[in-house]
């Protein structure tokens, strides 16, 4: 079956995910399901956890690319959401992580607080003051997405580490790229570094097994697209609009085009970011992007803890029902005509 | 590439040929922003090469530098300064007699013609103390462009004067509250305009920082200043200077100011960084003294940062100066050696505001000041028959307030 052949071996850490696609799934190309998938609950660990080692991200074929696969064959889009790490804290970072996978999040982006972020708008901005004004660290980071991606935890759909380059270089690339990887995430996002400086990073992104993805702008002209899209792996993020990330009203006409074009310049899955947050943005993207991602708006319930006092369940349940509801979106599939 | 400083490579002697096409000053510059941004930079370096090309651009600022700045600007001789070290000639390169009272008008206009050739007509910038953002709104005043101006709260609030000038020339003032509410918010609130309006609008950034074509342009504009004090010290000395001294933030006088004499290697150079109170982080903004190699703004250059990667917080008694980064050459010309750079504190610029105000009569600004004391102890070092050029890059009348404050007086 060439469906389960994407999976190999990480069938069974998927195995929930794998059990959410099959019940909600009519394609009638559903694996058989293994006999623990539909019994893993959250917070349970799952049975086989001896396959700890084989799951480490290290094959020509990542899990992203898995992700896509899987998801293309359904003609599904992703879902994507962005979360900044240690906003208001760790702990309740790690719990939004479980409670996105369980509204069914296809890959999560994990933004790393930086304090001079160029590309982020106003929400996002303020999430990274508030984690840094708590004194969170690259390593707090890295130690808390390695204890909840452990073997033994509750497994968590792809995760991909968003950065600024200054991050990055800090630690050295080569050793921030092997510390990503062995906390288990699977690609990096690296918005201030364009393609044209990105060989060397992208070098060792490979090397640790990582994928480094790559941005195209709605100003980026077609020669530069075409030069970007040969740098790039994983997905291509395509920027809805020129501007910082943030929610909005509706997505520019334009953008189809060039998410057209794009289709007939590489086979590598587009998503959309920049603007996204409500479902109907999500049906206009059907049949042009391959998935979408969302920060500001999922952020924003985030910022109510530390903003409006409100309580870390009811934020995390807010963020929670706004991405069962994109999830829901991306997963439906076209009407047939 | 290495993340610590480990030990430098043997110092290559800088050239006065960068940087390349990519950015480069040596290893530094180059181009860290968000792929939106990468097309405007494109379109400004192709454009700025035009204009380099076209004597019509050149005749154009040069009228403009002599009958509305009122350049060149006298390289003036200070007995009484020069007495008082006991040592070398000490001469004054005035910038601050431009118009608008610094140098940072020699930039703005440069970047207006610019903005005008490439047919944007809307203008931003970013402002510390509010020095370009006055010289911005004031070239765009004049040649009827649309002027935004980005301005930390807190300096708003201290720079009282500067945002009532700005306004009254037509220029928006908006107050960045985000981060730590000073210049490199500023210039990220700046940037992200920028990521949005790039269609229409010109960035004039105010220093020698951020992505490549940035720096080089920036420096080009600024050379007037070391173009001029190179041909007067031939005219009124008959020689080069020994030694030019000037005060560096984010760099654009002292990169003017250097520029032209880089390549006379009698000339030694030496920039006044802000010592502030002391050499721990935070109470300085000495980054060429203290900081790292790293990312910000931009470009990769010498910056205060912390082992994350997290921009520093930094002091300065002058706000112009009060800047975690500096630019890429600087950091070429510090590790290449051409260019040595000593921290000034507070203190020692305070002292030289009043010395200079009562020994020749000119009130400098708290950033030159800087300039000043490393100058008086280069010039007293030295023997009478040599030469210290100070560059002064802007006056003092802005500055009277804080300092009027931190001697506990009022006004």
């Amino acid at each position: 079956m060439k469906w389960r052949g994407c999976w190999g071996k990480r069938f069974d850490r998927r195995s929930r995910f794998c059990r959410t696609r099959r019940v909600s799934g009519q394609t009638g190309k559903a694996p058989p399901a293994t006999p623990q998938s539909g019994t893993i609950k959250m917070g349970e660990k799952p049975p086989s956890c001896s396959l700890g080692k084989q799951l480490v991200v290290n094959t020509a074929r990542s899990s992203i690319t898995d992700v896509f696969s899987r998801l293309q064959s359904q003609r599904r889009m992703a879902f994507m959401p962005f979360i900044t790490a240690g906003d208001p804290n760790l702990d309740v970072t790690v719990r939004l992580l479980r409670a996105l996978a369980a509204s069914d999040a296809d890959l999560i982006e994990i933004g790393f607080p930086y304090s001079d972020p160029i590309a982020d708008g106003p929400v996002i901005q303020a999430s990274y003051t508030r984690a840094l004004d708590k004194k969170i660290t690259v390593p707090a980071i890295f130690a808390a997405i390695r204890a909840a991606t452990q073997p033994a935890a509750a497994p968590l759909p792809p995760l991909v580490a968003m950065t600024a380059y200054s991050i990055i270089f800090r630690r050295g690339a080569a050793r921030f790229v092997e510390q990503a990887r062995d906390a288990g995430f699977s690609g990096l996002i690296v918005p201030d570094l364009p393609a044209d400086e990105a060989r060397e990073l992208a070098a060792q992104a490979r090397q640790a097994g990582l994928d480094l993805i790559q941005l195209i702008a709605p100003t980026t002209p077609p020669e530069r697209a075409a030069r970007i899209v040969g740098a790039a792996s994983g997905f291509l993020y395509c920027i809805s609009v020129a501007g910082t990330t943030g929610v909005r009203r509706e997505l520019p006409r334009a953008l189809r085009d060039q998410l057209q074009w794009l289709k007939t310049q590489t086979s590598l899955p587009l998503a959309v970011g920049f603007g996204v947050s409500r479902p109907e943005q999500v049906d206009d993207l059907r049949g042009l992007a391959d998935g979408v991602i969302v920060g500001s708006a999922l952020v924003h319930h985030i910022a109510a803890i530390t903003d409006q006092q409100v309580a870390v369940d009811a934020a995390i349940a807010g963020a929670a029902k706004l991405a069962t509801e994109m999830a829901a979106a991306a997963h439906q599939q076209p009407v047939a005509t | 590439m290495n993340a610590s400083l480990g030990n430098p490579p043997a110092p290559s002697p800088a050239s006065s040929h960068v940087p390349d096409a990519q950015g480069r000053f040596g290893e530094f510059g180059r181009r860290f922003v968000p792929e939106t941004l990468m097309p405007a930079l494109e379109q400004l370096a192709a454009e700025y090469d035009r204009a380099r090309q076209d004597p019509a651009f050149h005749a154009e600022l040069a009228d403009l530098f002599k009958y509305y700045v009122g350049r060149p600007s006298p390289l003036y001789f200070a007995q009484r300064l020069t007495a008082h070290c006991g040592g070398a000639q000490v001469y004054i390169k005035r910038e601050d007699l431009n118009h608008t009272g610094a140098h940072k008008i020699n930039n703005t206009l440069g970047q207006t013609l610019l903005t005008l050739r490439m047919g944007k007509p809307r203008v931003i910038a970013e402002t510390g103390a509010g020095q370009h953002g006055v010289a911005t709104a004031t070239a765009c005043a004049r040649f009827g462009l649309n002027c935004v101006v980005y301005m930390g709260e807190e300096d708003i609030r201290r720079q009282k004067l500067n945002v009532f000038i700005m306004r009254t020339m037509g220029a928006e003032v908006r107050p960045v509250t985000s981060g730590s509410r000073t210049l490199r918010d500023a210039i990220n609130e700046a940037m992200r305009d920028w990521m949005g309006s790039v269609d229409n609008t010109h960035y004039i950034i105010g220093s020698v920082v951020g992505p490549h074509p940035f720096p080089m342009i920036v420096r080009d504009f600024q050379s007037i200043i070391g173009r001029e004090t190179r041909e007067q010290c031939l005219a009124q000395l008959g020689r080069l200077p020994d030694e030019v001294v000037a005060c560096v933030g984010g760099g654009s006088n002292s990169a003017g100011m250097f520029y032209p004499f880089i390549d006379d290697r009698g000339v030694a150079l030496s920039g006044a960084e802000p010592g502030g109170r002391g050499t721990q982080p935070g109470e300085h903004a000495a980054t060429l003294s203290f900081g790292v190699k790293g990312v910000l703004h931009g470009s990769y250059s010498y910056v205060l940062q912390d082992a994350d990667g997290q921009t520093r917080d930094v002091h300065s008694v002058s706000a112009g100066l009060d800047y975690p980064g500096v630019g890429p050459e600087h950091s070429y010309w510090k590790d290449s050696g051409r260019v040595r750079y000593t921290p000034v504190s507070d203190d020692e610029a305070l002292a030289a505001f009043s010395l200079l105000a009562r020994l020749e009569g000119i009130l400098p600004a708290l950033e030159s000041s800087h300039a000043v004391a490393l100058a008086m102890k280069a010039a007293a070092n030295r023997a009478p028959e040599d030469v210290v050029v100070i560059c002064l890059s802007g006056r003092g009348d802005k500055d009277v307030y804080e300092v009027a404050r931190v001697l506990g007086q009022t006004i």
